[in-house]
């Protein structure tokens, strides 16, 4: 067996109040696929910035090549051939593909001036090498998630990278994109780069990896070689129990109808949607990323403004509501993005979760610490949100503990109609369990629920019905013995496979 | 070890730096911490302390109000000018709906209408020191019944041994603090700093919130002409030329990130009564008194250096 080109031994790391990496040791191999597992919080991000040089670890030793070494900052890191893709995507919307490859190492002349032909010339060798479809000059804003991230890969092959480090790829990926993207993993190890591989996804790392290492509270747990374990034992080692691994659906009768929606358009953006949802009914949206779902629950929530189409709440025509009235209906949007739509990273725990409700934590416009405080508790442990206390700012969360934040200040008004955009991305298998417990409870509360997921058998597993949507329409909508994934992957490739003409 | 020192200068430096320069000129000047020198001291950023606490909500949003120091010249002179014609009472009434009314202009168009906050004050600025031209027709204006007006109350007397002036500040400050931390319009303010998007997803209408910090600013310079007219019993027509920087600089100084969505009444109240006595010190040694401009300018550049170093280390380390 091939020597580890990286070892990590010893390493630890606190932070005011929590030590996120306890004597950790942990190696990676070249030409193989490395897991790292373990709740939200457990300290993966933290591990592998220490590697990637954005956090210094308070103790311990680094050996990379035979040599122990110090990683000082980002491009020191990627001089030495580590790179880090990150949990959230890190690159400059403005430049160009090309610029945001060679980010703060671009080439120039004597004169530092940038030497630009070079600069092209590289980076298309590099998405050559990958296979992109892109150009060097395209610029990164246009481009989808996926690209964006096969912008960041592409660094590796620039950098000539020897270890490259994967936190939460697939997080807003379609299953094409991913299929790409593991091809292209494994085209990195075909070229005896060692990889280190974060996911919450257990079928992702038994497809793809050869050892899974267990963190949890900032231990190591272990170690094991995927082909000689499965998934229940891993996921007891990451939560110390075992999980059920059915979904719970709702089991809840319907009542009145809370939401009629008719014919709403946004001009290049979705088509003449149409749906209706009842009291104690999940109901499911799929798609692949880009079908304009995320859109049409922002026009609903009053993020953005219909060009057309009439809205009903419990049976009475309402124009379509601002956020505000949105929320003072009843209505919760949990946004697809955490970090821009759902949560002011600067402010703690608390106050993000009070922050769509600020009347009525209030006395005279006074704010109700004590009421404030008492909703924070609740939620902490209803969702076992690891956080050190309410002050706590949530940028220095763990992104799913991020996540349950978002969850929290959305559920604790108790609203009548909840709609969750992908509502357990980036969530750890035994908080993911929870959510779907969480989802079937509200329904049988009374709640209506929609659930937007790009997760086929979450789609299927929490909802009553689903529809399914593809470039902005509804291309199709399943009940009962209807809803399987065949039926929904006919509905959104047929209609992707028609003329756009039509 | 070092680390920790590092970190103790970067959350306690300019403080301790400053306690430093305190001992220094204490030494060096006699007349440096005399009760009568601390009450002129007071006297003096009691006017930029008050309208640094309403820019403090500006700043807070993420933005920037330039405006004021034109500002505080115009409704000096409004003040003045009509206590001689509609008394006291009236001019403190107008003046007050002078300063509201100019804030909640710039309230709409940067708030609003969603335009650049810089270029909005800073053109605001220069109109407003055109108006003021206007109004008083280039020449300067006094209070005519200066020994006699009850109008000396605020500028001029002491009450229980301490200038009138600080204590308005005073007030101003712990009004403003607790509307800051303990109110829905606060956390506001708060939030649509810290993050614009997310406020709006959260149901907060953003765009009134930064409507009325710059009302408030509007009404905090108002108050702040209406000490300085008092003190001066007159108004030139630069007379508050230059305030708009000082005051900013007070704020960042005391630590309230420009990049917004941070910072806190008391950190503005130490940063401008820092700014104050650093002036007075220098001014006490013996250096002519435009050195002022040249701290300034010193503390701006330093204070935003920090600012992004503090940001910088957050976001990486
Ligand atoms: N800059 C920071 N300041 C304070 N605490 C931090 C900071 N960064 C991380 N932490 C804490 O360290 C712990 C580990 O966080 P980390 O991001 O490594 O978790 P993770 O395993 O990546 O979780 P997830 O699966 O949710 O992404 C958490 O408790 C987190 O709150
Ligand atoms: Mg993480």
């Amino acid at each position: 067996m091939a020597n580890p080109i990286l070892t990590l031994s010893g390493i630890t790391k606190t932070f005011p109040g929590v030590v996120a990496l306890d004597k950790v040791s942990f190696d990676v191999r070249p030409g193989e696929v490395h897991a790292l597992v373990g709740e939200n919080g457990a300290g993966k991000s933290t591990l592998m910035k220490v590697l990637a040089g954005l956090y210094h670890p308070d103790a311990g030793e680094i050996i990379y090549q035979g040599q122990p070494v110090q990683i000082d900052n980002p491009l020191a890191a990627r001089e030495k051939g580590i790179l880090l893709i990150h949990q959230e995507l890190s690159l400059s919307p403005e430049l160009s593909v090309a610029e945001n490859i060679y980010l703060g190492a671009w080439p120039t002349n004597a004169l530092g001036v940038l030497n630009k032909r070079k600069l092209r010339r590289d980076a298309q060798a590099a998405l050559d090498a990958m296979g992109c479809s892109f150009g060097p000059d395209d610029r990164v804003g246009t481009l989808s998630v996926a690209m964006q991230q096969m912008v960041e890969i592409a660094r590796s092959q620039a950098f000539s990278a020897n270890v490259v480090i994967f936190d939460e790829p697939t997080a807003s990926l379609t299953d094409t994109e991913k299929d790409q993207l593991f091809t292209t993993i494994r085209g990195l190890q075909a070229q005896g780069v060692g990889i280190v591989y974060i996911s919450h996804k257990m079928d992702e790392i038994f497809e793809l990896t050869d050892r899974i290492t267990v963190l949890r509270d900032g231990q190591v747990q272990g170690t094991v070689t995927t082909r000689e374990t499965d998934a229940t034992a891993v996921t007891r080692m990451m939560i110390g129990r075992t999980l059920e691994a059915y979904f719970h659906k709702a089991d809840s009768s319907f009542g009145d109808e809370v939401l009629r929606v008719d014919g709403l358009s946004l001009k290049g953006q979705f088509e003449d949607v149409s749906f209706s949802v009842r009291q104690g009914e999940v109901l499911g949206f799929y798609g692949l990323v880009g079908a304009g779902r995320s859109e049409v629950v922002e026009t609903l929530f009053g993020i953005r403004k219909a060009d057309r189409g009439t809205l009903q709440w419990h049976g009475e025509e309402i124009p379509l509501p601002s956020p505000r009235q949105a929320i003072d209906l009843g209505m919760a949007l949990v946004p697809e993005s955490r970090k821009e739509q759902g949560l002011v990273l600067m402010m703690g725990g608390m106050e993000n979760t009070t922050l769509p409700h600020l009347a009525s934590y209030a006395r005279n416009t006074v704010m109700d610490r004590g009421k404030e405080r008492a909703t924070f508790d609740e939620y902490k442990d209803a969702l076992s949100i690891k956080t050190t206390g309410p002050e706590q700012a949530v940028a220095t969360l763990s992104g799913g503990n991020q996540q349950k934040f978002v969850l929290a200040k959305w559920l604790c008004a108790g609203p009548k109609l909840i709609i969750l955009d992908e509502p357990t991305r980036g969530i750890d298998v035994g908080s993911k369990s929870a959510i779907h417990t969480l989802i079937a409870n509200l329904a049988e509360r009374g709640l209506a629920v929609i659930v937007i997921s790009s997760e086929m058998p979450e789609v299927l597993g929490v909802s009553h019905r689903v529809l399914a949507m593809a470039e902005g329409r509804l291309v199709g909508e399943f009940e009962g013995e209807a809803m399987t994934e065949e039926n929904l992957i006919d509905a959104v490739s047929h209609h992707l496979a028609r003329p756009a003409a039509e | 070890m070092q680390t920790e020192v590092k970190a103790f200068l970067r959350r306690h430096g300019l403080l301790a730096g400053f306690g430093l320069f305190l001992i220094s000129v204490a030494l060096s000047a006699d007349a440096f911490l005399t009760p009568g020198n601390i009450f002129d001291v007071l006297r003096q950023v009691s006017i930029t302390g008050v309208m640094a606490v309403g820019v403090t909500f500006v700043v807070i949003t993420g933005r920037l109000d330039l405006s004021v120091g034109s500002l505080l010249t115009l409704l000096t002179v409004i003040v003045v000018d009509q206590h001689n014609t509609s008394g006291p009472a009236m001019a403190i009434l107008i003046t007050l709906a002078a300063g509201i009314g100019v804030g909640m202009f710039n309230g709409v168009l940067v708030g609003l209408v969603g335009l650049n906050a810089l270029i909005v004050t800073l053109a605001m600025l220069s109109f407003l020191q055109g108006l003021v031209l206007f109004y008083s027709g280039g020449s300067n204006v006094n209070v005519q019944n200066a020994q006699t007006t009850w109008f000396a109350v605020f500028g001029r007397h002491d009450l229980l041994g301490v200038p009138v002036p600080a204590l308005i500040f005073l007030v101003t400050a712990v009004i403003a603090a607790f509307v800051l931390n303990r109110t829905v319009f606060g956390r506001q303010v708060f939030a649509v700093g810290g993050n614009e998007t997310a406020s709006r997803f959260s149901g907060i209408a953003s765009r009134w919130t930064v409507f009325w910090a710059y009302a408030l600013s509007g009404l905090t310079t108002a108050i702040a002409a209406v000490i300085m007219g008092s003190r001066v019993m007159g108004a030139q027509n630069t007379i508050g030329q230059g305030y708009e920087l000082t005051v900013l600089a007070g704020v960042i100084l005391g630590g309230t990130s420009l990049l917004g969505g941070s910072g806190s009444i008391w950190r503005t109240v130490l940063g401008i009564t820092m700014l104050g006595f650093i002036q007075n010190g220098l001014l006490l040694l013996g250096f002519p008194y435009y050195i002022q401009w040249l701290v300034t300018w010193a503390v701006i550049i330093l204070a935003v250096w920090i600012d992004l170093g503090a940001k910088r280390g957050r976001i990486l380390a």
